[in-house]
């Protein structure tokens, strides 16, 4: 199991190098630095000595080394647009965008979860063919068509929710929250709908068709020949059996629930990194860039660590087989 | 005599399709006392599992039971409702299944489906209830039982994985157990255990058995009473001493003659004559047209020198730290040019290893391969191809070593597109003309895998090693999944292709009389090693390692059978 582990950090560090090369390169290759940074009135030695003074006229290999030090002590250089750390930017903007997608995290898993079950225990009923039809839906329709369809319903016609922003927010140290007041968590619902939609109907799908051929197994036959009731044969031994394929997928869905929130955030206007990532497009603000993508990779690879490990737990043939 | 437990009384069972109303049950009637075994037998489709499903409530609809009834001491069990059949299942009457490898949960502890299962049904406390469980093991002689009651399925070999679930079937103190092909999934020296252990657990328990097989050594070995059916309908029952001695039916008989024989070598398998189903193996049109311009010039085709293969058991990034299961140890032996030779042993002995690494599906860890004076070990890509053409499989689940997403069509074709053999236009033909002579119907090309029977997939697997013309079949265990008769229809098949195409073959198996009537000579694995090779009349009469005298020992055998029918069966 420790190997295990330790293999899978290796790969995870490996993963993390890759992408860290890729986001330093955006430095490199995307423009010279040095003419976003002097205005239009610049001579010849302004340009040399702030190239010095930066460091860019060092080799190529030096200057990365230098990037992945001061990445890894969360120092990704200064915003051209808004002249600041650029982690401290992040940091103001992280919460939103992680509190909007752990709700929607978890109702794409809970929901997720819960009517692909019932699909599949009821494979044949009303109910679960309607499910698996609206379902469709939620697959083929694009999420800022969702979003504006929800704002159009509920914040237009209905007026029962807010249409943009997050409320209001309290700040616990450094974090603020939208969890703690009302118009916090009036302002969270829509986008975690619109969030976690494409997620839950995945998922759901996922669930039903891993436990049909569960289900169809001879272990689940065997259970039944044994006189376990139908619930403790569908949700004891079937729904494990049914896990193990689906958390690797979301896993990986998690983790598109924070590069996804790009869409919903701009729709919503929600304050979070994928607006701030949208702007510094727009501005070519590349060391935001840069460090919006290594955040991104970050959370990538470690949820699929966590889904890794997690696997090995429910599976005990992983486990003897590393 | 003792009241039966359960009886079965004229049940029918139905399944509505839309051709009309299909019975695979029908007026099937037997009795189980106390204590006694009762086979039930017939070819795979002949309702015996079917019955035995209806019995416990398990029919998966549409089937249900439409006629007849159950009787479960003293009670009338068909017409009870999910519920109270549910309350049945695994307390009055147990399951045991064919497959061990999958009738357990992987991701429960071995302990936990016994505790799960004994609560259920005794209603005891968990201490209890593993005290239990424990105590059931260690009866189904589960060595440190203790220990293993926190181990998971993955960590008992197949044999013991079976002992588990007869542990499973025994928690609730069952008076009936229906076994399902309890043995079929296993080695012959596990099978004899299981078997001694169902017997003895029957007796002592006075647990009455329905033990459903296709097997008649099993039958011989281990019944009371038999019931023979087919399709659907039970044609005879009786003491096993009566139905294997003196048959009546027509069906019985056949079934009886068709079990090879490890004590004398027929010229062909005796196939179940009842019914007629067999369809035509042209051999004579294939043989018009094989091309046999390659002989080989020492008369030795196959020459294996110390080969040798190890698998990965434990990764470690150091070297010094992995450790390595050794699946084949210096195994030698050669194949002369038209010999069809045998390799038998228990699985994980090597045997398909060795046919692995023969058809270059393995590499191989160490020693040499020698196939018409050439070495394969050394071969380019472009020679590696042509002796790939050269030598074929056929696999022994007809199930799954066929794509499920082509046309028998293109899956026979396959082998001729890849190495570039024939014209595009010349496939068609050739590969209609192939599935014609392995005798299946012309509307075989367009159809896929899942439309065919077990031995009709057996054909198609056929037809596509012949594809190429090959000098050397390989074929591992290629009828260990198939019925007696439809066993006996293939045999012959690859008997004809040895004798009128000359093919060479290694021919892989654990049922001993089968090797008797196939093979010319007969090597003997054990735990990778070959501890023996012999002419196979020799290695049956005088087994010189005391391993295949222990293996001769085990085989089922029926030894009911008289000296005229032997006799009868020769001519």
């Amino acid at each position: 199991m420790l190997s295990f582990i330790v293999k899978r950090v290796g790969q995870s560090v490996l993963v993390l190098l890759v992408t860290g090369l890729v986001a330093f390169s955006m430095f490199t290759f995307v423009g010279d630095p040095i003419d976003n940074m002097l205005g239009q009135e610049r001579t010849m030695e302004d340009v040399e000595r702030l190239r010095t003074q930066l460091g860019l006229d060092q080799p190529f290999v030096v200057q990365y080394v230098r990037f992945l030090e001061q990445a890894a002590q969360g120092n990704f250089g200064i915003s051209y647009r808004q002249g600041r750390p650029v982690a401290e930017i992040l940091m103001e903007r992280a919460p939103a965008t992680l509190e909007l997608a752990a709700v929607s995290g978890i109702l794409a898993i809970v929901m997720g979860i819960a009517l692909g079950v019932f699909t599949a225990i009821r494979r044949d009923g009303v109910a679960a063919n309607l499910i698996m039809s609206i379902s469709l839906i939620g697959v083929s329709l694009p999420t800022f068509l969702i979003g504006i369809l929800l704002i159009y319903l509920f914040s237009v016609e209905l007026g029962w929710l807010p249409s943009f922003g997050r409320g209001e927010t309290v700040k616990i140290g450094g974090w603020s929250t939208g969890f703690l007041t009302e118009s916090g968590l009036k302002a969270l619902i829509l986008p975690a709908i619109t969030l976690g939609l494409y997620q839950m109907t995945l998922i759901m799908r996922l669930v039903r068709s891993e436990m049909l051929e569960v289900l169809r197994q001879d272990y689940v036959r065997f259970a039944r020949a044994r006189g376990l009731s139908n619930r403790v044969v569908n949700f004891r031994h079937a729904l494990k059996n049914t896990m193990v394929p689906v958390i690797t997928v979301i896993g990986l869905q998690l983790g598109s629930i924070i590069a996804f929130a790009i869409i919903t955030e701009t729709v919503f206007q929600w304050p979070g990194v994928g607006l701030l990532f949208i702007n510094a497009i727009q501005f070519v603000d590349i060391p935001v860039m840069a460090a919006y993508l290594m955040l991104i990779s970050v959370m990538f690879v470690a949820i699929n660590l966590l889904v890794d490990i997690l696997y090995a737990m429910i599976d005990p043939r992983l486990r003897s087989a590393s | 005599m003792t009241k039966p437990v359960l009886s079965i009384v004229n049940l029918t069972v139905e399944i509505p399709t839309r051709r009309g109303i299909f019975k695979p049950v029908e007026g099937v009637s037997y009795d189980i006392r106390p204590g006694e075994i009762r086979g039930v037998v017939g070819e795979s489709g002949a309702g015996k599992s079917m019955t035995g499903n209806a019995v416990i409530g398990l029919l998966d609809p549409p089937a249900r039971i439409t006629e007849g009834e159950v009787w479960l001491n003293g009670r009338r069990i068909d017409q009870l409702d999910a519920e109270g059949k549910r309350r049945i299942r695994g307390g009055e009457i147990a399951m045991i299944f064919q497959d061990p490898l999958t009738s357990l949960n992987p991701l429960f502890t071995v302990g936990e489906q016994l505790v799960e299962t004994i609560q259920l049904h005794l209603g005891l406390s968990a201490t209890e209830a593993q005290k239990r469980a424990i105590a059931l093991l260690d009866r189904v002689r589960i060595p440190n039982a203790k220990e293993r009651f926190h181990q998971y399925p993955h960590q008992f070999s197949g044999g013991m994985r079976q002992r588990v679930v007869i542990a499973l079937a025994l928690c609730s103190e069952p008076s009936v157990i229906v076994a399902d092909e309890p043995t079929t999934a296993l080695d012959v020296s596990i099978q004899a255990q299981v078997l001694d252990l169902i017997k003895e657990l029957a007796r002592e328990r006075q647990v009455g058995v329905i033990l459903v097989t296709h097997d008649m050594g099993v039958i011989a070995d281990t019944t009371d009473q038999v019931t023979v059916m087919y399709e659907g309908r039970v044609v005879e029952q009786g003491t096993t001493s009566q139905i294997l001695g003196a048959p009546t039916h027509a069906y019985t008989k056949s079934l009886i003659a068709a079990v090879p024989r490890p004590q004398v070598k027929l010229r062909r398998f005796p196939q179940v004559s009842y019914g007629g189903r067999d369809t035509a193996f042209k051999i004579e049109d294939l043989a018009r047209n094989w091309d046999r311009s390659t002989t080989s010039k020492s008369g030795t085709l196959l020459e294996v020198k110390g080969l040798t293969k190890r698998f990965l058991e434990k990764g470690a990034i150091l070297p010094s730290h992995r450790r390595y299961f050794t699946a084949v140890d210096d195994v030698s032996f050669d194949i002369k040019d038209g010999e069809v030779f045998g390799l038998v042993g228990e699985s994980g002995s090597g045997k398909s290893t060795v046919a692995r690494m023969l058809a270059t599906l393995y590499p191989v860890d160490g020693g040499t391969v020698t196939f018409d004076g050439q070495e394969i070990t050394g071969m380019t890509a472009k020679q590696l191809s042509a002796y790939r053409k050269q030598i074929q499989m056929i696999f022994q689940d007809p199930f799954s070593s066929l794509n499920p997403r082509m046309s028998v069509g293109d899956i026979v074709a396959e082998p001729l597109a890849h190495h570039k053999l024939l014209s595009r236009s010349e496939v068609g033909p050739r590969v209609r003309e192939l599935l014609d002579r392995v005798g299946l119907a012309p509307d075989a090309y367009r159809k896929y895998p899942h439309e065919f029977s077990g031995g009709q997939r057996q054909r198609i697997s056929i037809a596509r090693a012949l594809a190429t013309q090959p000098r050397f079949l390989i074929c591992d265990e290629p009828t260990s999944a198939l019925d007696v008769s439809i066993q006996a229809q293939i045999l012959n098949i690859l008997k004809d292709l040895q004798e009128h195409l000359g093919l060479t073959m290694l021919f892989i198996s654990h049922d001993l009389p089968v090797v008797r009537q196939m093979c010319d000579r007969v090597g003997v694995m054990r735990q990778g090693k070959l501890v023996e090779v012999q002419e196979t009349s020799a290695l049956f009469e005088r087994p010189q390692s005391s391993y295949t005298r222990e293996l001769l020992d085990l085989m089922p055998r029926l030894e009911q059978l008289s000296e005229k029918e032997i006799a009868d069966l020769r001519t």
